[in-house]
C-alpha cells in the first residue's frame, strides 16, 4: 500500500493527529473558561454575557469554522489510523497481557473518542444546535442575545443528560491522559528534563479540564448555580 | 516441574493453524525455555511426530533470532531478556503457557512458530547505512571527536538485535522502535550525518509499505525490548522525519 500526499506516511499521519489533537485543547481551554463564568451565581447574566461576545466576535465565528476543519481531520485521520493498525495484526493473539507493557487507556484511544464523537453530537444537539440554527429564547429588552444560560438549565434538570454528560467527561479524562503528552512524543519532543514535566502538565490538565466540565452540569442539576 | 503447554501450530504459510496442548513433565529449573522446547520436541520426534517449529540460534541473548509470544509477552515474562534467557525457573509448578508466534502482518508464519523476518532486512536496506567510501583512504577513528553522550546513544540504539519484539507487542503492529534504532545509530554520529534526511525518508517508506501499523505511543515494545532501547529514539525519528519533510525539494 504506497502511503503518500498530505495524509501520506504514517509519520505524517501522526503529526497532524498530534497538530489537530493540540488545536483541538486549545479550544477546550477557551470553552472551560467561558463556561466557568455560570459560577459567578448571578443567574447567568455574566455567563450570557461573555457567551454573546464569543457568540458575536467575527474571530471567534472564523476559528469556529477551523475548529470543525480541524475535528473532521482528527477524527479521519484517527480512522485511517485505526484501519491500517487493525490490518497489521490479521490474527490476534490467543493470550495477551497488554497490561504488562502499556496502560489501557493508551490502547483504546479509537474507543474512546467514538464515545466522545457520540458525546459531543448530543452536546452539539443540545446547544450548538438551537443557538446556531432552530433558533434559542432571548434575554428580555436585549434583542438578538441568546439566553443560553436558561438552556442548561433546561437541559440539566433532568438526571439523563447529567449521568451522560459526566460519562462524556470521564472519556475526556482518559483520552486527553494519553493525548496529551502523547502529541509532544509524535512531534518529536522527548527530553530527559522536559518529557516529566510535559506528563505532569497532562495529566493535571486532563484532570483539571474534565473535572471542570463534569462539574457544570451536576451543580445545575443539584441547584448549587441560582 | 509438569507444565501443560499450549503452542501454535501451523503446518505452513497457507494452513489455518490452532492451539494444540503439550502436557510436559521432569521440567528442570534450570532449562532455558529453548531448552525445554528441544526435551519437547525430542519427544514429539520419538512418537514419530512433526517438531515444532522455532527460531533459534545463539541462545546467548544476542544474535536476535529467538522470538515467542509466551503467556501474552513477547520473550515472556522479564525484563530485558530473549526468550533464549529466559529460564523456567520463572513458572510454577503446574502452569498452564500459551507460546504463539509473532503476530503481524508484515511477518508472515512459516511453519509453527517460525515467522519470516525479512521485512526489517528490507527496511534497513533501503537507507540503515553509510556511505563513506572505505577503501584505502582510512581516516583514523580517533581524528573525528565525537561527545561521550552522543557515542553512548548511538551504542544503546546499535544494541537493537533485529528480534522482532517491538512489532509483535505493539498493539497496532508497528515497528518504529526498531526503525528508529537503525536511524539513531547512525544519525547520532558524523558518519552518518550526510545520509541522515535521505534515510529517514527512505526507511520510513519501506516500513510502511510492509504494511507494519502505525506507531501510537503506548510504550509497550520500549517496555518488552530484550535490549531496553527508549522511545527517546522513536522521537528522534520523528524529528528527522519532519525535518527530512518539510526540507525536501
Amino acid at each position: 500500500m504506497a502511503r503518500q500526499g498530505l495524509f501520506g506516511s504514517s509519520l505524517v499521519k501522526k503529526y497532524w493527529m498530534a497538530l489537530t489533537g493540540l488545536f483541538l485543547i486549545t479550544f477546550l481551554v477557551v470553552h472551560a473558561a467561558v463556561n466557568a463564568m455560570i459560577f459567578w451565581n448571578d443567574g447567568g447574566v455574566t455567563f450570557n454575557t461573555v457567551a454573546h461576545f464569543f457568540g458575536s466576535n467575527i474571530l471567534i465565528r472564523t476559528m469556529e469554522i477551523v475548529l470543525f476543519i480541524g475535528l473532521i481531520a482528527h477524527i479521519v485521520d484517527g480512522l485511517m489510523l485505526w484501519a491500517q493498525n487493525r490490518a497489521a495484526r490479521p490474527v490476534k493473539y490467543a493470550m495477551e497481557k497488554g497490561s504488562a507493557n502499556r496502560s489501557w487507556y493508551s490502547e483504546w484511544m479509537g474507543l474512546l473518542g467514538t464515545l466522545l464523537l457520540l458525546f459531543l453530537i448530543m452536546h452539539l444537539w443540545h446547544f450548538w444546535v438551537p443557538s446556531r440554527i432552530t433558533g434559542l429564547e432571548e434575554i428580555a429588552g436585549m434583542p438578538g442575545h441568546h439566553n443560553l444560560y436558561i438552556e442548561m438549565v433546561e437541559v440539566f434538570a433532568s438526571p439523563v443528560p447529567v449521568v451522560l454528560y459526566v460519562l462524556g467527561c470521564i472519556s475526556l479524562f482518559w483520552h486527553l491522559l494519553h493525548g496529551f503528552q502523547s502529541a509532544f512524543q509524535s512531534v518529536g519532543i522527548n527530553h530527559k528534563r522536559y518529557t516529566p514535566i510535559i506528563k505532569m502538565t497532562g495529566a493535571v490538565f486532563s484532570l483539571v479540564i474534565s473535572a471542570l466540565f463534569a462539574s457544570m452540569p451536576v451543580s445545575m442539576y443539584f441547584g448549587w448555580i441560582k | 516441574m509438569k507444565l501443560n503447554l499450549k503452542i501454535w501450530r501451523q503446518s505452513g504459510p497457507n494452513d489455518k493453524g490452532a492451539m494444540k496442548d503439550y502436557p510436559v513433565k521432569d521440567v528442570s529449573e534450570d532449562m532455558s525455555f529453548l531448552e525445554m522446547l528441544d526435551v519437547l520436541n525430542d519427544d514429539i520426534v520419538r512418537k514419530g511426530e512433526d517438531p515444532i517449529a522455532f527460531d533459534h540460534d545463539c541462545r546467548e541473548g544476542i544474535c536476535g533470532s529467538c522470538s515467542l509470544f509466551i503467556n501474552g509477552e513477547a520473550h515472556g515474562p522479564g525484563k530485558g531478556i530473549t526468550t533464549c534467557q529466559l529460564h523456567m525457573r520463572r513458572f510454577k509448578d503446574g502452569d498452564t503457557i500459551h507460546v504463539e508466534p509473532w503476530r503481524a502482518q508484515a511477518f508472515p508464519v512459516i511453519k509453527d512458530l517460525a515467522t519470516n523476518r525479512s521485512a526489517f532486512d528490507r527496511i534497513q536496506a533501503a537507507g540503515g547505512f553509510v556511505s563513506i567510501n572505505t577503501s584505502g583512504n582510512l581516516v583514523d577513528g580517533n581524528a573525528v571527536p565525537i561527545p561521550k553522550d552522543d557515542a553512548d546513544k548511538a551504542f544503546d540504539a546499535a544494541t537493537c538485535i533485529g528480534c522482532g519484539a517491538c512489532v509483535a507487542t505493539c498493539p497496532n503492529g508497528s515497528a518504529m522502535l526498531f526503525t528508529a534504532a537503525k536511524v539513531s545509530q547512525l544519525s547520532l554520529l558524523p558518519q552518518g550525518k550526510p545520509e541522515s534526511k535521505r534515510r529517514a525518508l527512505a526507511m520510513v517508506e519501506q516500513m510502511d509499505k510492509e504494511g507494519f501499523g502505525n506507531c501510537s505511543n503506548t510504550g509497550a515494545c520500549e517496555i518488552e525490548c530484550p535490549k531496553n532501547i527508549s522511545l527517546e529514539h522513536i522521537a528522534r525519528l520523528n524529528r528527522e522525519y519532519l525535518a527530512a519533510t518539510v526540507t525536501k525539494e
